[in-house]
């Protein structure tokens, strides 16, 4: 090595470590190696420059970096995978910037073209890296380990013992170093001269490298099954009233998500139906004070009525949060909101029935003060639209407004505003439930009206002003949001996460190392062994291993003391 | 006292114990300031250490050169272990590679890791107590994930501290440790209580146990990379020239006397970042998706404590790549080993304080 080289490595304490380890093997072999190679001329030798670059440890790095830096935007502005309402949102708050970011997919940054571009490539790159490198090691482990160095002494580790005049003679010696050496799980290769003198080549550590191959290929097998998983897999929600039920059908959901190759014969025909719903809420009194967390949610649990196919049977449980029900041959059925659906009757100014059934009110906090909308097209002479909240405990704060205290049914009350006019359901435009657009409307009640705000309980019937009808509140459902998933990738994701687990250990904690042993005869007559050892890759115990090394060689032979040969 | 009957099968909050949790923590705090006052007088009067170690290491080589006169025989050196260095008077090696413990005795620094070991007795009750009094893992939300991490940080450092002379780390990771109870105790004091369904899961030992464990090691390699990059700078200062001021004082520093070499802590950090990676690996990542699988039917959404949890992974994948490539091992993998703790502070802080997402946990106040 150059002196140019030395002083690098001194102002930069640890720079060509791996390679240096490298070099320490090739120096001592008595080879000198130029890892500088010219890009060939021609398309095809461009070819073969662009294909080692894109497979250099040094690309990989950089793609590895890119990858993370290019994941960071998919945290800063909301995604469409998560919550598409918030992406529209997010672009109608920012006129300028929105479209802009929109251009660059920054609100599908996970299906981006460039995050794509990113992992692809460097999943061809961990590829390109690991075939040649699986093959090299083939090689290795089927051929004998690397022949002998002719100077043991320039290797990491380095150790010489003198054997004493009655010890063994080197073939003798070289036999039982070879034993030692497989005593301690190296693989060996006893190389013996003509005139009795030779050498041991050992190594022992392969299953490193498996590891960290294993690694990278369950690496790719986590990939493609997130891919296939996703193309066949479908999600929905249905949101699910006290003793209604749900078939597995594409028409029963209110919202259906499916993979591209989703095929809607791939529902099978299983059935759920909610039969009635507990919460729990935390009532513990320190010192007969509510605690800090009082009346917050501690268990949900969804009784239901579930049939798997029309050929089995009815079969009553429980669905719980974290306690997913696996039906229909891999579809999971998740337990994921609930809520109030106070059922309502709405008469027109003619006197007929608007409206009636439950409505379901989205809970907007711990205490359950839900939004309830519901809206009546069918009345006569005008449609009818309501707003406002409904509340489980309602208590009066003293200027006329209320509040919920509490998120069980104590004071149940709803308090809504009402409307009439057309409320755009006719136009043919799809329309959220839970919204309702009072712009175009006239107000018939609120808080600060002439006729005042709705409030009224359970049994309580509301007049509406002019005659244009009533609203009637009758009692209170329980409802579940649930989610239906189904994907049939899952199982060997994380089989290929654990084996790359695995192989991850393997390769960060097994340790790949080389060992030869030289046996020769000394001027004296005696028998001289030396040996050496190198490392593979990171090895912070090779001094221990050069010390375990001598203490099984001590034990095997009379080995004459160092002090001696000074004085000889 | 009438108390209402819990539904839901959880037991009652023991508040008793619950009191003596908060007091046994704020006691383990001070403790822990006052090593880190100590580790600080410790630094300061480094430049005294190193004289009297020089002094006794003056007087044995002249008791050595006198032996050599009267004619007795030179130490023959084993041919296993490199020839030591003769140390001279005036560039004493004070520490070694393999981070033993050398001679140097410092009496600041002993008491203050005594200190460390009684106030790490105390968190480690006040911990458990939370546990106890609210039957649960105490694990659920920032003050208790900050305290957990904070106690796996000096428990890591102590029993490091048994087999290796991690002593010039003291101040760096008690001031962490010292940061991170400050941090719970008057950032996010959360009464205890129980934990919503979604939370009510074995996962929680295992998921955020693995997270926490990480975290901790990560503060412990983020210490040592910062002292890598200022020992590698000063390495190079007493190489050549020193220019400015800043480089003088660099040169003249005794305390990065007691640090071992860069390279040292170089390849210290990196074997105790590879065992961080794999509690990554495990933790957040895997059982991270097994249980969102389970909880919310999915086992990755990009959720943006996801995002993070992925971006972290991938910067300590790549430090461990840059381990093996030619050029980018020393600083440049110090680096990226500072990088990735700065994304597990943003993981922690910013994403979950003002990134809205399923991990919103944290039991801040409104």
């Amino acid at each position: 090595m150059s002196t140019d080289n030395d002083a690098a490595t001194q102002v930069q304490p640890s720079a060509h470590r791996d390679n240096a380890r490298e070099d320490a093997l090739n120096d001592a072999q008595g080879i000198s190696k130029k890892d500088v190679t010219a890009p060939a001329l021609g398309p095809r030798g461009m070819l073969r420059w662009a294909w080692t670059q894109l497979t250099s440890m040094r690309t990989a790095l950089m793609l590895l970096l890119l990858l993370a830096i290019a994941a960071v935007p998919g945290s800063i502005f909301p995604q469409r995978v998560q919550d598409s309402f918030a992406v529209q949102t997010y672009i109608e708050d920012n006129p300028t910037l929105g479209p802009v970011l929109d251009f660059f997919q920054m609100f599908d940054v996970y299906s981006s073209v460039w995050f794509s571009a990113i992992y692809i490539l460097l999943f061809i790159s961990l590829i390109g890296c690991i075939i040649p490198r699986a093959r090299k090691h083939y090689q290795q482990m089927t051929s004998p380990p690397p022949r002998t160095p002719r100077r043991l002494d320039r290797l990491p580790e380095y150790g010489a013992l003198e054997l004493t005049s009655d010890g063994p003679d080197p073939e003798i010696a070289l036999t039982e170093a070879g034993k030692v050496l497989k005593k301690r799980r190296y693989r060996v290769d006893v190389r013996r001269h003509e005139d009795g003198t030779g050498s041991v080549g050992a190594e022992k550590g392969y299953l490193r490298e498996i590891g960290n191959i294993v690694f990278h290929v369950s690496l790719v097998g986590v990939l493609i099954f997130v891919a296939a998983g996703a193309m066949f897999s479908y999600r929905g929600q249905k949101v699910l009233i006290e003793d209604e039920a749900f078939v597995n059908a594409l028409v029963a959901y209110d919202n259906f998500y499916p993979g591209t190759w989703f095929q809607e014969e791939n529902l099978e025909p299983f059935s759920i139906r909610l039969d009635s719903f507990e919460r729990a809420f935390d009532r513990q009194l320190f010192d007969g004070e509510p605690n800090p967390n009082y009346g917050q949610a501690l268990d949900f649990t969804a009784e239901v009525t579930i049939q798997d196919g029309p050929q089995s049977e009815p079969e009553q449980t429980e669905l719980k949060v974290n306690h997913p029900l696996s039906l229909g041959g891999g579809a999971q059925i998740y337990l994921v909101g609930n809520g109030y659906a106070p059922v309502i009757t709405i008469r027109d100014g003619e006197g007929e029935v608007a409206f009636s059934g439950p409505v379901i009110t989205r809970p907007d906090d711990p205490l359950y003060t839900s939004m309830a909308v519901v809206k009546a097209p069918d009345a006569a002479p005008e449609q009818l639209g309501f707003v406002g909240l409904f509340l489980p405990t309602a208590h009066d704060t003293g200027d006329g407004l209320a509040i919920s205290i509490d998120p069980e049914l104590g004071n149940p009350e709803l308090h809504l505003n009402s409307y009439a006019g057309d409320l755009g359901l006719d136009e043919g435009v799809p329309q959220n439930v839970y919204v309702l657009d009072t712009e175009d409307l006239t107000e018939l009640n609120a808080r600060d009206a002439d006729a005042g705000g709705i409030a009224i309980g359970p049994g309580e019937t509301h007049e509406l002003p002019e005659g244009l009808g009533s609203i009637e509140f009758e009692v209170v459902q329980d409802y579940v949001a649930i989610d239906i998933h189904y994907n049939p990738g899952t199982t060997a994701i994380l089989i290929f996460a654990l084996t790359a687990t695995a192989g991850l250990i393997t390769s960060l904690f097994l340790r790949r190392r080389r060992a030869w042993v030289t046996v020769e005869q000394n001027e004296h007559g005696r028998t001289l062994v030396s040996y050496g050892l190198l490392a593979r890759g990171e090895d912070f115990r090779l001094r221990d291993e050069n010390i375990a090394l001598r203490t099984e060689f001590e034990k095997t032979w009379p080995v004459r003391p160092p002090e001696e040969n000074n004085e000889s | 006292m009438t108390v209402a009957p819990l539904s839901a099968h959880l037991p009652q909050i023991n508040v008793e114990l619950a009191e003596y949790s908060e007091l046994f923590m704020l006691i383990s705090a001070f403790i822990y300031t006052f090593a880190f006052i100590l580790f600080t007088v410790d630094l300061v009067r480094s430049s005294a250490t190193i004289r009297r170690v020089e002094a006794e290491l003056a007087a044995e080589q002249q008791e050595e050169r006198t032996r050599r006169l009267v004619g007795a025989a030179a130490p023959g050196h084993d041919a296993a272990s490199a020839p030591p260095s003769q140390p001279t008077a005036t560039d004493a090696e004070l520490v070694d590679d393999d981070l033993a413990y050398m001679g140097a005795s410092r009496p600041f620094a002993n008491v203050a890791v005594a200190l460390t070991a009684v106030a790490a007795a105390a968190h480690g009750f006040a911990v458990i107590a939370r546990g106890v009094a609210a039957a649960r893992w105490p694990l659920a939300n920032m003050y208790e994930f900050l305290t957990a991490a904070a106690l796996l940080v000096s428990v890591v450092f102590l029993l490091v501290l048994l087999r290796r002379d991690l002593r010039f780390l003291g101040i760096f990771v008690l001031g962490l440790v010292v940061t991170m109870m400050a941090g719970a105790t008057m950032g996010f004091p959360t009464p205890i209580g129980h934990v919503q369904p979604a939370l009510q899961s074995p996962w929680i030992a295992i998921h955020v146990t693995l997270a926490v464990s990480a975290m901790a090691v990560f503060t412990l390699t983020f210490a040592m990379n910062v002292l890598q990059l200022v020992q590698s700078r000063r390495e190079r200062v007493l190489e050549g020239e020193p220019k400015g001021r800043f480089e003088r004082n660099l040169g003249k520093a005794q305390f990065m006397r007691l640090v071992p070499s860069a390279f040292s802590l170089e390849s210290w950090a990196y074997r105790l970042n590879a065992v961080g990676f794999v509690f990554w690996t495990l933790g957040p990542l895997i059982t991270g998706a097994i249980w969102a699988n389970e909880s919310w039917g999915r086992y990755w959404g990009w959720d943006p404590k996801e995002v993070w949890t992925f971006v972290i992974w991938v910067v300590y994948a790549g430090y461990l790549h840059a381990r093996a490539t030619r050029g980018w091992t020393g600083n440049r993998a110090a680096w990226l080993s500072i990088i990735g703790f700065i994304c597990i502070i943003i993981n922690y802080t910013v994403v979950n304080i003002w990134f809205p997402g399923l991990h919103s946990y944290a039991g801040l106040p409104e």
